[in-house]
């Protein structure tokens, strides 16, 4: 075993050297297979944050929600309709939702403003970090808003949302519901939305289909259509992406096939003087898989490794406009950096392998090269 | 000793360029003694020479090697005939019974003096820093010590020569092959090279020389002289002994 490490260890010597030997041949290698890997790995990093945004933010939500529809638009649903929802068999609760959105002219952005189940007093907030990243307030500091009457509104900042998810809290303000009503003049009596709760999961679509029966005027909208959609448009978008990956690792193939089959006639030289002096086809072998790994590994972590620092610390810039299809909604937020074992694994077999294959041959080809072929040179 | 009996090589067989480097040749080889294959270029010296090293198998014929110090001898054998055997294992004996020395030296352009001699060891599995060890003596011995750091691209052409010789001998072969090792030498240097080629010879070690240089073959301490010509053994003699 240590005789086997020992000849490992010698000929991976053996193989760094030759790799700096043939410095520019193999330093373009490594750039054009570490770009591969950046463009792979951004988009499953970014589409897969993503998703994994998106999931969350879809696993808070409500089994139901009820919109008013009028003229085929949504319209604020009378808060006396959930009496009515709440008297079909199988509903467990029934809750009116007070959510918009404002725009902060100012700053070009928009919040999702929204009274939550257990809302802050009044005059006072709870804001996600964009938010206060970008109007750069702290708890307890005050925050002027314009309401749609043209009055200044003066919220105090009550607590800042962790950043878990900025995703789903990013761009969120959480408030009173007075205070809702007064920003946007939002008529009593009525609601953006209601949520409900089924307490049999399997009836959710029998509820939904009573409740437009009840009042035709209503659009029941079920979770999984709303987790069928965005997983829909990730799904769609990351393909697009995935498909011009496919591309550029094809050409990747193409040139790795090249540079690995144009056998220098020093390297051929160089084979030939190592098969002269006793190594065997087999030693060649580990010779050329080490130089082919050597490279692989490097490009794949210094890949991956890029693409992590696009995707998670910068944001993705060259990806976002494609991918994040919702920027209108969400002016600025950061994924959290996560990366499992799988999609490495993924990532792995999809750019390594590939290299590993189309280098075989030709490496097979140079390890066959006679012993004597250096004797008649 | 090595003993070819009836050898022929034919390049390109069974096509129309078929060419026959080696006729027909039965030659045998002393053990610890000097030979020298003499003969113009194109007579089938290389050919020969990479017979007895393992390098090719001949078309037909047999090569018988005695006194060889292997794990692959059958109990009670005293010869191994390498022609049927696998790559595998012709590499193995060339490892470890040959040290080659070629026209121009053939080093590895780009690595230092002393990573060319260690690399016929390298695959062996010994421990690199008991390679190096043997590698630095050997260029001791060879008195390029002090050039062990430089790339080979920088060495004269005397130190590359003797560069050359410490790496045939990194394994400590039995045998060292040597084709026309003089050939890109002064007469000076070719001289030097004879006298180490002496010393091998002291220590016991067969060498085996092609060469069409009158400094090699009629040089002291060669012991037998086989003229090739046209892939044939024509007359032989003994060399001058001292």
């Amino acid at each position: 075993m240590t005789g086997w490490c020992e000849r490992q260890r010698n000929i991976l010597d053996v193989a760094l050297a030759s790799l700096r030997r043939r410095r520019g041949k193999n330093l373009s290698l490594l750039v054009v297979y570490s770009l591969t890997v950046f463009l792979g790995a951004s988009v499953m990093f970014y589409s897969a944050g993503l998703k994994r945004e998106a999931r969350l933010l879809l696993s808070a939500a409500p089994e139901l929600v009820v919109q008013r529809l009028s003229a085929g638009r949504h319209d604020l649903i009378p808060v006396a309709y959930a009496e009515g929802i709440r008297t079909i068999r199988g509903v467990g609760t029934v809750a009116p939702r007070l959510w918009g959105y404002y725009y902060d002219a100012v700053y070009g952005a928009n919040y999702t403003v929204q009274v939550p189940t257990l809302p802050p007093p009044a005059g006072e907030i709870v804001i996600g970090p964009g938010i206060a990243r970008l109007r750069k307030v702290a708890a307890g500091d005050l925050l002027p808003f314009l309401s749609y009457r043209r009055e200044d509104l003066l919220l105090q900042v009550r607590e800042i949302l962790p950043a878990e998810s900025e995703l789903v809290s990013t761009d969120l303000l959480l408030l009173a519901e007075a205070d809702f009503r007064a920003l946007f003049s939002f008529p009593s009596g009525v609601a953006t939305d209601l949520t409900v709760t089924v307490r049999n999961p399997q009836e959710v679509a029998t509820v939904a289909r009573k409740i437009v029966e009840r009042f035709p005027d209503t659009r029941p909208i079920l979770r999984e259509e709303m987790q069928a959609t965005y997983a829909a448009v990730f799904d769609w978008r990351g393909g697009l992406l995935l498909v011009l990956f496919g591309v550029v690792l094809l050409a990747f193939i193409i040139f790795a096939w090249d540079k690995a089959a144009g056998l220098s006639a020093e390297e051929r030289r160089e084979i030939g003087i190592l098969k002269g002096i006793g190594w065997e086809t087999g030693d060649i072998l580990t010779l050329k898989f080490w130089e082919g790994t050597s490279i692989s590994l490097t490009a794949f972590l210094l890949g991956t490794l890029l693409a992590y620092v696009h995707v998670f610390l910068l944001q993705a810039p060259l990806l976002a406009a494609t991918l994040k299809g919702w920027a209108v909604l969400y002016p600025d937020f950061r994924l959290v950096s996560r990366i499992d074992a799988f999609q490495l694994t993924v990532l792995f077999v999809l750019t390594v392998i590939p290299y590993t294959v189309a280098t075989l041959v030709p490496s097979w080809r140079a390890a066959t090269i006679d012993p004597d072929s250096v004797m008649r040179d | 000793m090595i003993r070819l009996v009836e050898v022929r090589k034919i390049f390109n067989a069974g096509r129309p360029n078929a060419h026959a480097a080696l006729d027909g040749v039965t030659l045998t080889i002393r053990r610890s003694a000097v030979t020298v294959l003499k003969g113009p270029s194109g007579s089938g010296k290389t050919t020969l020479l990479s017979l007895i090293g393992c390098m090719a198998r001949p078309t037909s014929g047999r090569i018988h090697l005695h006194g060889l110090d292997t794990d692959w001898l059958a109990p009670g054998e005293e010869s191994l005939e390498i022609t049927s055997l696998p790559e595998r294992f012709l590499t193995g004996i060339r490892r470890r019974a040959f040290g080659f020395v070629f026209q121009q030296f053939h080093l590895v352009r780009g690595l230092s003096a002393l990573d060319n001699v260690m690399l016929p060891a390298l695959p062996t599995g010994a421990s690199r820093a008991a390679i190096a060890a043997r590698g630095m003596a050997l260029l001791e011995r060879f008195r390029v010590a002090g050039r062990a750091g430089n790339l080979v691209e920088h060495l004269s052409g005397g130190e590359a020569q003797r560069v050359a010789i410490a790496r045939a001998l990194i394994n400590d072969p039995a045998v060292i092959i040597a084709d026309e090792p003089t050939a890109h030498l002064d007469s000076r240097l070719s001289a030097e090279f004879m006298e180490i080629i002496a010393t091998l010879r002291s220590e016991g070690r067969t060498v085996v020389i092609a060469s069409h240089d009158p400094l090699v073959y009629a040089a002291p301490g060669v012991d037998a002289v086989v003229v090739v010509r046209d892939g044939r053994i024509g007359e032989s003699g003994s060399g001058r002994t001292p």
